[in-house]
């Protein structure tokens, strides 16, 4: 229950920010709703009028219908005007729900992106926001006028006739025991079903993603089973969710028309007894509709926000996630970097319990190029997660210029690293936007120069639109080294201090890599690399070879001393020539 | 919309069921005016005490009974529906199993996500309205109208005039609003797509310190969501006040017309009651149909996205399965016959006239430069397109013939990126045969060198594997994904460059484990590496999309230019020396 109010308290807030509208919109509510009670009091004065044959009272009805028709016009207009505002609060509120979800996705840990469906949070934020949006949008448009229509006509009623009211307000409570039954029934359900839709957004978006290797390995069939697995389990819980909550409105409907027949049968003997005329009684009974349509409205509200909060619920989840350190203004900027890149008693693991880099200590000097080798799996990857601070260490500290990485922003420390990383991630968008996406001010000239540094140049000037060709979504329709070159060229356009390659090159062929490597030659003189190497060439005239294995670095100097050693190093070089 | 309409088939007998329970709560209710119009007249009026009180119980009893009828129809309601959204989902799903790579990217993932969840939900939610309420709106409305006209025909006159109006209204809001509602999802289209870019790509837009331009890249399709829904918001703001004034401005008429009735003589007082009652029952009847309205036109945005996936048709037609293979044991296992191949957008061969055979247990190696039509090549293989001119045959029969399944069951792929499912180690592996036995699988880890770092693992198979694999590296993923296509013991194996990411010892003994346990294998191995080639039986050299030598390794060195190019750019000069010997 507590947790149910929060999330509701959680949304308000969201909608508080604007006040102005809010204000309005309760103005707007009220005005309507206002005029609306006071008009079938006169619709029933009117009819007083209205006695029978040759007693009709033309004048008084006339007076009385043009200020009908006034009440009318008007309330007509304030109830447009409420339902404007109610669409521009909910849609501004969601989308504020859902800017901060998405810039709080922003600032957790990699670990979150690695563990979480990428479908999933994408039906969080889209799927579990329409519902939030849809059930603010029903909330406050029917809760404020449901309110006072409610306190409206249980004035008029009471002014009518106490006796009848009575009976009314004694009925009406059970429809919010009935209604709150129900809510609780189907808040479980309709929690399931925002978890199972997320669950499913999931799997398509895995599938889907990846159809090439879904086809080629004849899946599809078993995806289907999988799909439909998951669609069964989500018809379960939507089924249940839709029917406990749409029972809700019949149930209180009876109770209505329970209040609408006993006030008309106690009008009615009221009536024979000599109370009340029959005009009254027709008022009364326009008012006891009125009273219980507003009450029909707050329950049916009190289910749809039973759908809303469970899907805030999982929106508030990613909310509610650790961000990663919060960095105050007042760090400083790494700037001007020479390079001096250095490691010490730096720990680290992914999990707790599985240690992974024990003690790492290194010196690195400004210039030079350090390959990192090993078998697969020895954590060279870690080792650029670590500089780029992508994860933080457990314990010990680099240091780069004798300033430790985490005493400056984390911005200012990536961007001292050009990096290309062995998947190439490329976004829609066209190829100009894709190169110049380090350095989005950079001119034609300067994109075409890096292009052309990365050899990426002549394939794309061959392509039907050249630099705007437009990439798909997956960059699908590039060739996978073709995509490389392009993110080589990123980096080569935004000149960094330090360059991080990390198994960059593998589906370049040899002859475009070695043109690449004379660029990157250029490129690097003067600056600090780290490359994740796997080719001889590079390794052969590394100033420094850190050679991995589990985590730890078992071996480092140059190619010549490392073979002298006959360690490691020298049995893993030896090993490529085992089959020639 | 209409085109929809097959799938709720199998929801007949509720549908039907739905709506007439429905329809007999709307008889219940209607009566009960009526019924409260005889206590008026005849109960207050001839002050009979015990009429009021029979009356009154009838009133209650049909309340009851009207109750469990709404119930009943809500129960077939969301079982028509939810089944009705079910069905859809699953046949989008299917269908998109039988789209090519070309037409998946035309719609973009992240669309095809939408149409399957959001946009099925918002059909679902129309046709649980069309249950409870196309048949009781238009019901209370007209049967409000006979009653009405039974009661006083000249009076209906003014709901007749005022009707039209309505429509006219209603009509204006929907056609304006549909177009507007495409927009809509299509805003959504595009968010998704940028959140699911930020979630694949965000080691990039960290290195790149980037993460504030994707922020604004979001607020900005954000905002445009957000506006454009504002914009529908305001239009269908209409719908109800329109609504709502033309029926408070025909109870005006009716009380002044009916002013009139009464004073001729022709109705009495309680009549007017019952009337404007009638009255207010139509129109609050077509103010639900209003409503309903909108939802449709919701609907029919979201269905009209639907229908376009299940109109687009895959560009691979399956021919009608032939069931033998070719028997004659003597022809090649690939063989393209003077095969060329222009991808869609483009006006420019990726591929131009390539003739080879690969012989049953030959290994055959695919060099060339990046762009060259390497992948493009292997991809005609397996049939992830067809060859624009000229015929690939697999055992000699053309691919076209065989059925797809049939077809891919014969191949491996293992492709250049490395692509592993959320799930365990041992599942990704059975990804390749449904049925394959542990035993299966761990030959399978063992010969793609990753049985001994699986082992490792704490949970060793059972290891899970989260979304893309990201808790693996790079070299284990690849391995991962050669035992998967290992395990289904395929007549051939294609490696698209996918040792890359291995280091040169494991690479090594990845090449003589393939050697040693392929025999009835024939193997196509495309590289980058003169290394991981040059012992194939062949060789097939790739430039620019035209094939530029074929041979052995010592042939090509000697006769093809790019090949020996490439050769002196990584092997060293001892080698060079051997080969020049």
């Amino acid at each position: 229950m507590s947790l149910k109010n929060n999330t509701l308290l959680r949304i308000l807030k969201y909608v508080g920010k604007y006040k102005g509208y809010l204000a309005s919109i309760i103005f707007f509510s009220f005005v309507c709703n206002i005029l609306l009670i006071i008009a079938p009091f006169y619709t029933g004065k009117a009819i007083d009028n209205i006695v029978s044959k040759g007693n009709v009272n033309f004048g008084a009805i006339l007076k009385i219908v043009v200020l009908l028709a006034v009440i009318y016009a008007i309330s007509a207009i304030f109830q447009w005007l409420l339902s404007v505002f109610t669409s521009i609060i909910s849609n501004r509120t969601v989308r504020d729900i859902r800017q901060q979800a998405f810039d709080k996705i922003n600032t957790l840990s990699l670990k979150y992106y690695d563990t979480h469906p990428h479908g999933d949070i994408i039906s969080r934020l889209t799927n579990d926001i329409d519902s939030v949006s849809e059930g603010l949008l029903q909330g406050i448009t029917q809760l404020f006028s449901g309110v006072i229509t409610l306190v409206g006509s249980f004035v008029f009623m009471v002014k009518l006739s106490p006796i009848i009211t009575l009976v009314v307000v004694i009925i009406t409570p059970l429809c919010f025991l009935i209604s709150s039954f129900i809510a609780k029934r189907s808040r479980k359900m309709f929690r399931e079903q925002s978890k199972t839709l997320g669950e499913l957004n999931g799997y398509i978006e895995e599938i889907i993603g990846n159809q090439k290797i879904v086809k080629a390995f004849n899946y599809e069939e078993r995806s289907q089973q999988n799909f439909e697995e998951i669609n069964a389990r989500l018809y379960e819980c939507g089924q249940m969710a839709q029917f406990y909550s749409s029972l809700t409105n019949p149930a209180t409907r009876f109770v209505n028309n329970t209040a609408y027949v006993l006030s008309g049968i106690i009008g009615a003997l009221l009536s024979i007894a000599g109370g009340l005329s029959i005009g009254k009684i027709s008022s009364f009974l326009i008012y006891s509709t009125q009273f219980s349509k507003p009450i029909n409205d707050i329950t049916s509200i009190a289910t749809q926000l039973q759908a809303a909060i469970a899907s805030a619920e999982r929106i508030f989840n990613i909310l509610d996630e650790a961000s990663e350190n919060y960095e105050s203004d007042k760090v400083p900027e790494l700037s001007e970097v020479n390079g001096h890149v250095s490691f010490n008693n730096v720990y680290f693991s992914y999990k707790k319990d599985a240690p992974l880099i024990e003690d790492l200590n290194m010196d690195i000097k400004p210039g030079s190029t350090v390959a990192i080798v090993g078998p697969t799996g020895a954590g060279k990857t870690t080792l650029v997660n670590l500089l780029m601070r992508f994860y933080e260490l457990n314990s010990g500290s680099i240091s780069i210029d004798g300033i430790n990485i985490q005493e400056v922003t984390k911005d200012s420390l990536r961007r001292s690293f050009g990096m290309v990383l062995q998947e190439s991630w490329l976004f829609a968008g066209t190829i100009k936007e894709n190169i110049a996406y380090g350095k989005p001010d950079a001119s034609m000239e300067e994109i075409i120069n890096a292009a052309k540094a990365s050899h990426a140049h002549s394939f794309i000037k061959k392509l039907p639109q050249g630099y705007d060709t437009l990439i798909a979504e997956e960059g699908g329709n590039l060739s996978q080294g073709q995509r490389q070159l392009l993110t080589i060229a990123r980096v080569m356009l935004m000149d960094p201090s330090m360059l991080i390659l990390d198994e960059a090159t593998s589906s370049i062929d040899t002859l475009t890599e070695a043109r690449i490597q004379k660029a990157f030659l250029t490129l690097m003189k003067g600056r600090t690399s780290f490359v994740i190497a796997h080719r001889l060439s590079t390794i052969r005239d590394a100033d420094l070879i850190l050679v991995m294995k589990d985590g730890h670095i078992i071996e480092q100097g140059n190619h010549e001393d490392l073979l002298k050693e006959e360690g490691f190093y020298a049995k893993l070089y030896n090993s490529q020539y085992a089959n020639s | 919309m209409l085109k929809l309409l097959p799938f709720l088939k199998n929801y007949k007998k509720n549908v039907f069921l739905g709506q007439f329970f429905k329809l007999l709560e709307a008889i219940f209710e209607l009566t009960i005016p009526t019924l409260m119009a005889l206590v008026i007249d005849n109960g207050v009026k001839n002050k009979d005490v015990s009429y009021t009180l029979k009356i009154g119980a009838l009133m209650l009893l049909i309340a009851v009974v009207g109750m469990i009828c709404a119930f009943t129809c809500q129960y077939f309601a969301s079982i028509a529906s939810q089944g009705f959204g079910t069905i859809v989902r699953n046949s989008i799903f299917k269908h998109i199993g039988t789209l090519s790579h070309a037409e998946i990217d035309s719609f973009g993932t992240a669309s095809l996500i939408n149409r399957i969840t959001n946009d099925v939900t918002q059909l679902q939610f129309a046709v649980a309205m069309w249950i409870r309420l196309v048949v009781r709106a238009p019901f209370l409305c007209i049967g409000g109208l006979i009653m009405a006209m039974i009661l006083d025909f000249k009076l209906s006159i003014v709901i007749l005039v005022i009707l039209p109006l309505f429509a006219i209204v209603l009509f204006l809001v929907m056609s304006k609003s549909i177009p507007l509602y495409k927009t809509v999802q299509g805003s959504l289209d595009k968010l998704a797509a940028v959140l699911r870019e930020n979630l694949s790509g965000v080691r990039v837009i960290r290195a790149f310190a980037r993460t504030n331009h994707e922020k604004d890249r979001f607020k900005a399709s954000n905002t445009s969501l957000s506006d454009t829904a504002i914009t529908v918001g305001k239009l269908s703001s209409l719908m109800n006040p329109a609504t709502s004034i033309i029926m408070n401005f025909a109870i005006i008429a009716i009380i002044w017309f009916g002013g009139i009735r009464v004073n001729v003589g022709g109705m009495t007082q309680g009549q007017i009651i019952a009337y404007i009652n009638y009255v207010t029952q139509i129109f609050s009847s077509l103010i639900i149909v209003a409503s309903l309205v909108v939802t449709f036109t919701k609907a029919a945005a979201s269905a009209a996205r639907v229908n376009e996936v299940f109109e687009t048709k895959g560009s691979i037609v399956e021919k009608p399965a032939i069931l033998t293979d070719n028997l004659d044991n003597n022809s090649p296992a690939v063989e393209f016959q003077g095969v060329s191949f222009t991808y869609k957008q483009s006006n420019e061969y990726a591929l131009k006239d390539i003739y080879f055979k690969i012989h049953k247990n030959q290994t055959v190696g695919i060099i060339g430069s990046t762009g060259s039509g390497k992948s493009t090549l292997i991809n005609l293989i397996p049939r992830f397109y067809d060859s624009t001119e000229g015929n690939v045959l697999i055992n000699g029969m053309n691919v076209r013939d065989y059925s797809l399944e049939a077809l891919r069951n014969k191949i491996g792929v293992v492709p250049q990126k490395a692509v592993l499912f959320s799930g365990t180690v041992s599942e990704n592996i059975r990804f390749g045969l449904k049925n394959a036995s542990d035993n299966e699988i761990k030959t399978a880890a063992k010969i793609a060198q990753a049985s001994e770092f699986i082992e490792k693992l704490p949970e060793g198979y059972e290891t899970y594997i989260s979304q893309g694999g990201s808790n693996f590296s790079g070299g284990q993923k690849q391995r991962l994904t050669i035992a998967r296509a290992l395990v289904k013991q395929p007549e051939i194996l294609i490696l698209d460059d996918s040792s890359s990411a291995l280091d040169y010892a494991t690479d090594a003994a990845l090449r003589k484990a393939l050697k040693d346990s392929t025999e009835n294998m024939s193997v196509v191995i495309v590289s980058q590496r003169v290394n991981s080639v040059k012992d194939a039986d062949f060789i097939i050299v790739l430039d620019d999309g035209i094939q530029a030598g074929i041979g052995t390794h010592k042939e090509l060195f000697k006769n093809c230019e790019v090949y020996k190019e490439i050769c002196l750019s990584q092997l060293d000069s001892k080698e060079v020396h051997e080969l020049e010997k």
